[in-house]
């Protein structure tokens, strides 16, 4: 023992310095041979990163391109103009007015979001947090299967089966009652096809979205909480909405603005049921238009270079409409973590 | 015959029913808080914890110990009926609170946890303000006056030792931008100030540096003079520190389930153990 010490002590004390090797260990040459992959790697997911937001950006200059010029022509009013006509007549001059799509566009996902958005993260609450484990992977299956369906299949049951339900059993007596106080259910019902219908039909295809996302959100707030307010006597109930929702707001309302993103942008289904009529009507039952169905329904014939400029238009306003809502939930997200996280004062 | 006598003896008894009877008494120092009869816990087919019978007395403090695996957390859990809400979960034999079994259908587990306050091993604060984590157990018994709120919320931070680092900054300061330490007497403070009977801490100081450690203990010794505690802890010294009575678990080898080796006041516990196995555990050679 002692022989040793004695030995390491010789090791460090000549002249205080550590020996100095003549040629540098491979660790210090500064070249790895472990490292061959990481540049080549990095580059490549650089590439791809910068490949997306390109993309985006590829998309936003052809629509302000194509567009330019319907946009010369009228302007605002092709955001804002009611009068929707390609068609050159004696009584009629060509007018590109975007308004009743737009309108139709906002008010249709505002519908969906407001009848999803409560049921869905209900859904979201009870495969989370309530539900039996047996029950909780096949239920959650289903959910999601619900998403993966085809935006036309809903056109279809819409057309075929809620449409004509909705219409005998809800809009007619409601317009025949209320309808004449409340403008929002004046009649007449002609198709029964509009953006109430639309609005519900987006809310079904949204719902699964939001339902499964908020159901994530919720698995991942930790179980300490949880048994921090049962422990100081706090029902079942109380657990979740004083502890866990509050918890994980921030992801809910990111989940509730995915669904928003899809009822916008929504075009199969709104085409089908939206009743394409370009035309601002108070009541929800009348037909109306959507940004995303005006598009879809006139692009492939229209009649012309303004027309298909004024249609590139209405698409680059929808464009910019997601975008913004984007914009705008990314924000609120970020002020809900940023008051709910906390700092010292 | 022996639940009707339980019936009339219990005190508090009916408010775990659901029936408003005025309580609180404090009960006699000698007298048992907790008693368990052959008590046994399952989750699923798996048996954690096996025959425990042992008595924790009132305004004392009670130690479990014992090496992981052993049920001791198990144990503590199933005092409040924390595994509730875990699918499989299953309680033998009985638990009795003031001589009623826990795990008594009639026994409704929120007025339960009212009673039986729990502290947990890493500090769990709420993303509350300092003075919301303590007043949310209050606003869920239903207190709403805010005066009430404010003078409930300043005793408990003062009983738990925290009210002169925070009183400056009880609504403008976060529970989780708190330190560790006072995290979690902010969670005792947040257990306390509902007024339970019986406050249980499972490895509150794990997740602490040694200073902030005896703070908590000397918090504990303070306690016990209002509340029953049973405090689950790996560290002998700290269990030899705080409490008055240690009972020793150990996970039998054939059959994996928990078992208590012995239980008794902790001076003798520690200095003359009845059991080798207990000797061996304090004397640092297993576990």
């Amino acid at each position: 023992m002692a022989v040793r010490i004695s030995i390491r002590t010789a090791d460090y004390d000549v002249e205080g310095q550590m020996a100095q090797q003549s040629t540098p260990p491979q660790w210090s040459t500064g070249k790895s041979p472990l490292r061959h992959g990481d540049v080549p790697f990095r580059a490549g997911t650089v590439a791809l990163a910068s490949a997306v937001v390109l993309l985006v950006f590829a998309v936003a200059w052809m629509l302000y391109t194509s567009s330019q010029e319907a946009r010369t022509a009228f302007g605002w009013d092709l955001l804002f103009g009611s009068t929707w006509n390609p068609v050159e007549t004696e009584l009629n001059p060509v007018s590109f007015g975007g308004w009743p799509a737009v309108r139709g566009t906002l008010l249709s996902a505002l519908i969906a979001l407001i009848i999803a958005a409560p049921l869905a993260v209900a859904i979201g609450i009870y495969l989370a947090e309530l539900c039996p484990l047996a029950l909780r992977t096949p239920l959650s299956f289903l959910v999601e299967l619900l998403a993966a369906v085809p935006s036309v299949i809903y056109g279809v049951w819409g057309v075929f089966v809620f449409v004509p339900f909705f219409s005998s059993t809800v809009a007619e007596p409601l317009s025949a009652t209320v309808g004449a106080i409340v403008p929002w259910f004046a009649g007449p019902i002609a198709t029964g096809r509009g953006l109430i219908v639309t609005g519900i039909i987006l809310a079904l295809m949204i719902l699964p979205t939001i339902a499964s996302l908020t159901r994530d959100v919720l698995r991942l707030v930790p179980n300490t909480q949880r048994e921090a307010m049962l422990a100081i006597g706090a029902t079942r109930w109380e657990t979740i909405w004083l502890a866990v929702i509050p918890y994980s707001r921030a992801g809910i309302i990111g989940a509730i603005m995915l669904g928003l993103g899809r009822a916008l942008g929504e075009t199969m289904a709104a085409t089908m049921l939206v009743g394409n009529t370009q035309r601002i009507s108070e009541s929800l039952f009348a037909p109306a238009t959507t940004a995303a169905s005006l598009v879809a329904n006139e692009l492939t014939n229209s009649v012309g270079s303004l027309h298909e400029s004024a249609l590139i238009s209405v698409a680059f306003a929808l464009f910019g409409i997601t975008l913004f809502l984007n914009f705008g939930a990314r924000l609120l997200i970020w002020f809900v973590e940023r008051s709910s996280r906390g700092g010292r004062s | 015959m022996e639940r009707a006598m339980t019936l009339t003896r219990g005190i508090g008894f009916g408010e775990l029913v659901g029936q408003r009877v005025k309580t609180g008494q404090l009960a006699a120092v000698d007298q048992n808080k907790i008693e368990l009869r052959n008590f046994g816990f399952h989750y699923g087919a798996f048996q954690a914890i096996r025959n425990v019978s042992m008595s924790m007395p009132a305004h004392r403090v009670t130690a479990i110990i014992g090496p992981s695996g052993c049920g001791k957390s198990t144990l503590l859990r199933s005092i409040n009926r924390m595994h509730d809400a875990t699918e499989g979960a299953r309680a033998e034999g009985e638990l009795r609170l003031d001589g009623i079994n826990v795990y008594d259908p009639s026994v409704d587990s929120v007025l339960l946890r009212r009673r039986v306050g729990m502290v947990f091993q890493r500090p769990n604060p709420f993303q509350l303000s300092i003075f919301e984590n303590v007043a949310y157990g209050l606003r869920v018994l239903g207190i709403r006056n805010r005066k009430t709120l404010a003078e409930r919320v300043e005793q408990s931070l003062r009983r738990a030792a925290l009210w002169d680092e925070v009183k400056d900054r009880l609504h403008s300061s976060f529970g989780t931008a708190l330190s560790g330490g006072q995290q979690q007497r902010l969670c005792i403070a947040r257990a306390i100030a509902t007024n339970p009977e019986v406050i249980l801490m499972d490895e509150p100081c794990s997740a602490l540096d040694p200073i902030a450690s005896l703070k908590i203990e000397d918090l504990i010794y303070d306690l016990r003079e209002q509340f029953t505690i049973i405090i689950v802890t790996h560290n002998m010294q700290q269990a030899a520190r705080v409490s008055d009575i240690t009972a020793f678990m150990l996970m039998n080898r054939e059959k994996r389930y928990g078992e208590l080796i012995e239980s008794g006041p902790t001076d003798e516990l520690f200095t003359k153990p009845s059991d080798k196995r207990t000797e061996d555990y304090i004397s640092g050679q297993f576990g």
